[in-house]
C-alpha cells in the first residue's frame, strides 16, 4: 500500500546502507515529503555542520500521494542545510523521479557522508547500490541521463543529478532531473557534489496498493475537473509560467536593471506570447509537456532559434524545455536585457550546468548594477563590459560562473554575501536579498502581504513557502474569509486591497500552512490556493489521502501537520542561527525596499515603498499566529501543544 | 460500421503517462505502469512521446500465433481478447505483436493487454488533451486531413514572419 514504503540510510563514507520501514505514527506527525525531510533534517545533520562537509546530509524524499490517484502527485523534495544561506536548505521538483522512487520502494533517502571518488546510486526495486560514477562525473546533467541509462541498460531509469556546476560546487547548484526539472533553490546541487555523489539513479516495478481504487478514481475525475477548469490553469497549459511575468510586468512587479526599476519596457520580444510562439515555430502546434499525472502541461518545449548569440555559444538548434518565469526575471528584466533568444540561451544553459536560473541571473544584474556604478570595473571583470542589457556579457559570465574559470565569476559562485564581502565598496546595499538568497524577480514594494512572505520564508527569499498570491486579484472580503478561515477560523480584519498591511499577516501564515500541506504531499503548488482562488486545499485532500493510502484524517489534522513541520523548520533555522533583526540571517528586507519608491508601473505601484514600522507589526503578528514570542521564537506552550518539546531526546528513526 | 476503438494522436501527448497510472488502479487496484496495458515511449532529448497500446489487429497476429486459440476477436465491440483460462503463459504472442501491446504479467503468469475497459477506456477518460480518444476507425484521418489542409494554406500565406 502507499504507506509501506520504505526509508533508507546511505552513509557514503563507510558504504553502509539501512533501510526501515516508516512507522504510521511519523505519518501522522509528519505526513511525508518535506514534512519528514525537516524532522529527519533536524535529527540527522550534525548542528552547525560546514554544509558542504561530510556532516551534512542530503535528503530526498517522494510525497506521500506521489504516484498515487491524486492530480500532479508528482514532486521530488531535497533538503540540506544550505551552502548558500547556512540555514534550512529545501528544494522541490517535477518530473517523472519521485513516482520511480515510490515504485522502487521508498519514500526518503538520508545520504551523509562522503565518498572517497565519484560515485552514483542506483535504486532498484527495494535494493540500493553505490556505483563507481568515473564515466558520469563531468558530464551536464542531460548527458549524464543519458549515459546512465545506456549503462544500466533501461530507458525508464529516473535520475536525480547533479550538474557540473554542483561538482564545482557553486553553492547555489541544483539537483535537477529530466531536462528542465529542478530543485533549485538553496544549493542542494553543491550539497551533492560535495558529496561526490553524481546522481540518484531509481527503476521500479513494484505495486503500490491503493486503498479504495474505485472511489479514488471517481474523486480523482473530480479533482482534475476542479483543477483544469481554473482559468488560470488553462493560460498555464497553454503559456506556462511566462504568462506570469507578462501579466506583472505590465502592472509594474518585475525586478528590472536589479533594481532599479520596478518594470521592464520594450519588452515585447520576452512576452509569454512571444516565447509561445517560439515553441510552436520550433515544436509544433502541441508543444507543451507535464510533470507525472498532470492535466496542466505547463511546460513548453523549444528549440533554440538561429541568432547571432546563439552561434557563437553554439547552441543553435539545442532541445530544451521552459523557459519558466523565472528565466524571464533572471534573464530578461534583471540584467536589463530585451531578447528572446537570451532567455532560451540562458534558460539552456543553466539547465546543463544544473544552476539555479534565478540566482545566478540575479548575482549577474547586482554585478551589473556595481559595473555601472564603478564598484567594479573592467579589471574585475577581466574585459567583459557588464552593463545592463548587454546580453552577450550576460551569457559570459553564466558560464564563468558555473566554470568558476574567472576572479569574479569564482566569486559570485561562493553566493552574494561572500561576494560583497570580498568586493566591499557599499556593494552589500545593491545586493536584493533575504537571508543571503537572492530575491524572485517579482518586486515585492507594492504588496506588503507578499513581502512579509518573502522576509519570513524559512528557505531564505521565495515565493512558493508562504506567497498569498491571490492577494492580486482583489477579491471581495467575503470571498477571501471564506477562503482563510477554514479549516481553522479567522474573524480577524482582511483586505482586498494588495497596498494594505492588515490581514496580510494571517493570509500569509495561512498560506505557508498551505504549501507545507502540499509539499508533505507531493503535489504541485499550481493544484492548490496558490495561483488560482478556487483550487483544491484542506477540505479537499483527507478524501484523497483517504482512497489512496487508507490514512483517515481530518483537514484540522492536516493543518496541526502543517504547524508542526513549519516550526521544526524554524527551530532549524534558531538552531543555525537565525536571529529575526539580523541583517544576513534575518527575517527582513534590504534596505531598498523601504527607501527605493517604485519608478514605474500602474498608478497604485508608482510610489510604493513597505513601511518599515508597519512591516515589523505585521511581523509580530505573523510571529504570534505561528506561536513565536515577539523575537521569532517559539512559545513553550507552542512547543508542548505540537509535541516538540522533546525533538533533541527522541530515539533517531533509522 | 466498425466498432470504436482507441485513437492516438501522437503529436498531442504530454507525456504525462495518466494513462499508464489509471490502467493499472482500474484493472489491478494499484499504482504500477508495468501493470499498465498502455505505455507511453519517450525520446526525452527530443521532446517526442508516444503512447504505445494494442491496436485490436483485425487479422491480428497474436491471435493467428496462439497455440491453444486463447486468443479471439469480437467484431461487435473492436476487441481482440485473450481467454485467461486458455492462456498457457507462452508468451508467443508477446513475441509477435509488432507494437509490443501485449506484456506478459509475472505474478499470475500470463499475457495481459487493452480490453478498452468495457467501452469506457480509462485512459481517454483521464487524458485531458485526448492525445488518446475513442472513436470510429474509419473518422481518424479526418481532423488530420483538416489539419494538413490547414497548414497547405498557413504556407501559402504571404508575409509569413517566422522563419527557423
Amino acid at each position: 500500500m502507499a504507506l509501506n514504503r520504505k526509508i533508507a540510510l546511505i552513509d557514503l563514507t563507510t558504504g553502509k546502507i539501512e533501510m526501515a520501514p516508516i512507522p504510521l505514527e511519523y505519518r501522522k506527525r509528519f505526513l511525508g515529503g518535506r514534512g519528514l525531510d525537516a524532522y529527519l533534517l533536524y535529527k540527522y545533520a550534525k548542528p552547525n555542520c560546514d554544509p558542504l562537509g561530510p556532516d551534512n546530509v542530503l535528503i530526498i524524499s517522494a510525497g506521500l500521494l506521489v504516484a498515487t490517484l491524486a492530480s500532479a502527485s508528482a514532486r521530488t523534495h531535497i533538503m540540506a542545510k544550505s551552502p548558500l544561506t547556512n540555514l534550512l536548505g529545501s528544494a522541490n521538483m517535477g518530473g517523472f523521479f519521485a513516482p520511480e522512487l515510490r515504485w522502487a520502494g521508498f519514500d526518503h533517502l538520508i545520504i551523509t557522508g562522503k565518498a572517497e571518488k565519484p560515485v552514483y546510486l542506483f535504486i532498484h526495486d527495494d535494493e540500493i547500490e553505490i556505483r563507481d560514477a568515473k564515466n558520469l562525473w563531468g558530464k551536464s546533467v542531460t548527458e549524464a541521463q543519458w549515459a546512465v541509462r545506456e549503462e544500466l541498460d533501461d530507458p525508464d531509469v529516473k535520475c536525480a543529478v547533479c550538474g557540473p556546476a554542483g561538482e564545482k560546487l557553486v553553492r547555489f547548484a541544483n539537483v535537477m532531473t529530466g531536462i528542465k526539472d529542478a530543485a533549485g533553490r538553496t544549493g542542494m546541487g553543491a550539497v551533492m557534489g560535495s558529496k561526490n555523489l553524481k546522481m540518484v539513479a531509481v527503476r521500479g516495478t513494484k505495486d503500490i496498493k491503493i486503498a479504495h481504487p474505485q472511489e479514488a478514481l471517481e474523486f480523482d475525475k473530480k479533482f482534475i475537473e476542479q483543477i483544469v477548469s481554473a482559468k488560470v490553469n488553462q493560460t498555464q497549459g497553454a503559456l506556462g509560467t511566462p504568462f506570469i511575468w507578462g501579466a506583472t510586468n505590465s502592472w509594474g512587479g518585475v525586478r528590472t536593471n536589479n533594481f532599479q526599476y520596478n518594470q521592464l519596457l520594450y519588452a515585447d520580444d520576452v512576452e509569454p506570447e512571444r516565447l509561445e510562439e517560439i515553441a510552436e515555430a520550433t515544436m509544433g502546434k502541441y508543444h507543451m509537456a507535464a510533470c507525472f499525472g498532470c492535466q496542466v502541461h505547463c511546460r513548453a518545449k523549444y528549440k533554440i532559434p538561429y541568432s547571432p548569440l546563439a552561434e557563437k555559444f553554439g547552441v543553435v538548434g539545442a532541445y530544451d524545455e521552459g523557459p519558466e518565469y523565472t528565466s524571464q526575471g533572471a534573464f530578461a528584466s534583471e540584467p536589463g536585457c530585451v531578447s528572446a533568444d537570451t532567455i532560451l540561451i540562458g534558460n539552456h544553459l543553466v539547465d546543463q550546468y544544473g544552476v539555479d536560473n534565478l540566482e545566478i541571473g540575479s548575482l549577474i544584474s547586482w554585478a551589473m548594477e556595481l559595473y555601472e556604478l564603478g564598484i567594479l570595473t573592467k579589471k574585475e571583470t577581466e574585459g567583459i563590459d557588464l552593463r545592463f542589457g548587454n546580453d552577450e556579457a550576460l551569457i559570459e559570465m553564466i558560464h564563468h560562473v558555473c566554470n568558476r574559470d574567472t576572479w569574479l565569476g569564482n566569486l559570485l559562485a561562493e553566493g552574494g554575501l561572500k561576494a560583497a564581502e570580498v568586493i566591499g565598496k557599499g556593494s552589500i546595499k545593491y545586493l536584493v536579498h533575504v537571508k543571503g538568497m537572492s530575491n524572485l524577480h517579482s518586486d515585492e514594494r507594492p504588496t506588503p502581504g507578499l513581502a512579509l512572505n518573502v522576509a519570513t520564508a524559512s528557505r531564505g527569499s521565495d515565493h512558493l513557502r508562504s506567497r498569498p498570491a491571490i492577494d492580486l486579484y482583489h477579491l471581495p472580503v467575503d470571498v477571501l474569509r471564506k477562503i482563510y478561515s477554514t479549516p481553522i477560523p479567522y474573524d480577524g480584519p482582511l483586505s482586498s486591497d494588495h497596498r494594505e498591511y492588515i490581514g496580510k499577516a494571517w493570509q500569509v501564515f495561512w498560506q505557508e500552512q498551505c504549501y507545507m500541506a502540499v509539499d508533505c504531499l507531493g503535489i504541485c503548488k499550481y493544484h492548490t490556493t496558490f495561483l488560482g482562488a478556487t483550487l483544491p486545499n484542506f477540505e479537499d485532500w483527507p478524501k484523497a489521502i483517504y482512497y489512496n493510502t487508507g490514512l483517515e484524517m481530518t483537514p484540522q489534522e492536516i493543518w496541526e501537520i502543517a504547524e508542526r513541520t513549519n516550526m521544526i523548520e524554524r527551530l532549524y533555522n534558531l538552531r543555525e542561527g537565525l536571529q529575526k533583526d539580523d541583517p544576513y540571517k534575518g527575517d527582513v528586507l534590504v534596505d531598498r525596499y523601504h527607501d527605493e519608491p517604485c519608478r514605474r508601473g500602474a498608478p497604485d505601484v508608482i510610489g510604493s515603498v513597505i513601511d518599515r514600522k508597519k512591516f515589523k507589526e505585521m511581523r509580530e503578528e505573523f510571529y504570534r499566529y505561528k506561536g513565536l514570542d515577539g523575537d521569532g521564537i517559539p512559545l513553550r506552550e507552542t512547543l508542548k501543544r505540537l509535541g516538540l518539546t522533546d525533538l533533541d531526546a527522541e530515539p533517531k528513526l533509522i | 460500421m466498425e466498432a470504436k476503438t482507441l485513437i492516438i494522436n501522437y503529436e498531442k501527448c504530454t507525456g504525462c503517462r495518466r494513462c499508464e497510472l489509471v490502467c493499472s488502479v482500474y484493472h489491478d487496484g494499484v499504482s504500477n505502469p508495468m501493470r499498465s496495458r498502455i505505455k507511453i515511449e519517450k525520446w526525452e532529448s527530443e521532446g517526442l512521446y508516444i503512447p504505445i497500446v494494442c491496436r485490436q489487429c483485425i487479422d491480428a497476429p497474436c491471435m493467428k500465433a496462439c497455440p491453444v486459440k486463447a486468443i479471439s476477436r469480437d467484431e461487435a465491440r473492436g476487441l481482440v481478447l485473450i481467454d485467461q483460462n486458455l492462456c498457457i503463459g507462452c508468451r508467443t504472442c508477446v513475441s509477435v505483436c509488432p507494437f509490443g501491446a501485449m506484456s506478459y504479467n509475472p505474478w499470475e503468469k500470463k499475457v495481459f493487454k487493452c480490453d478498452l475497459c468495457e467501452g469506457n477506456p480509462q485512459c481517454v477518460r483521464f487524458c485531458e488533451i485526448k492525445a488518446v480518444d475513442y472513436g470510429k476507425p474509419e473518422k481518424e484521418s479526418l481532423p488530420k486531413k483538416r489539419e494538413a489542409a490547414f497548414r497547405i494554406f498557413e504556407a501559402g500565406k504571404l508575409g509569413t514572419t517566422l522563419s527557423y
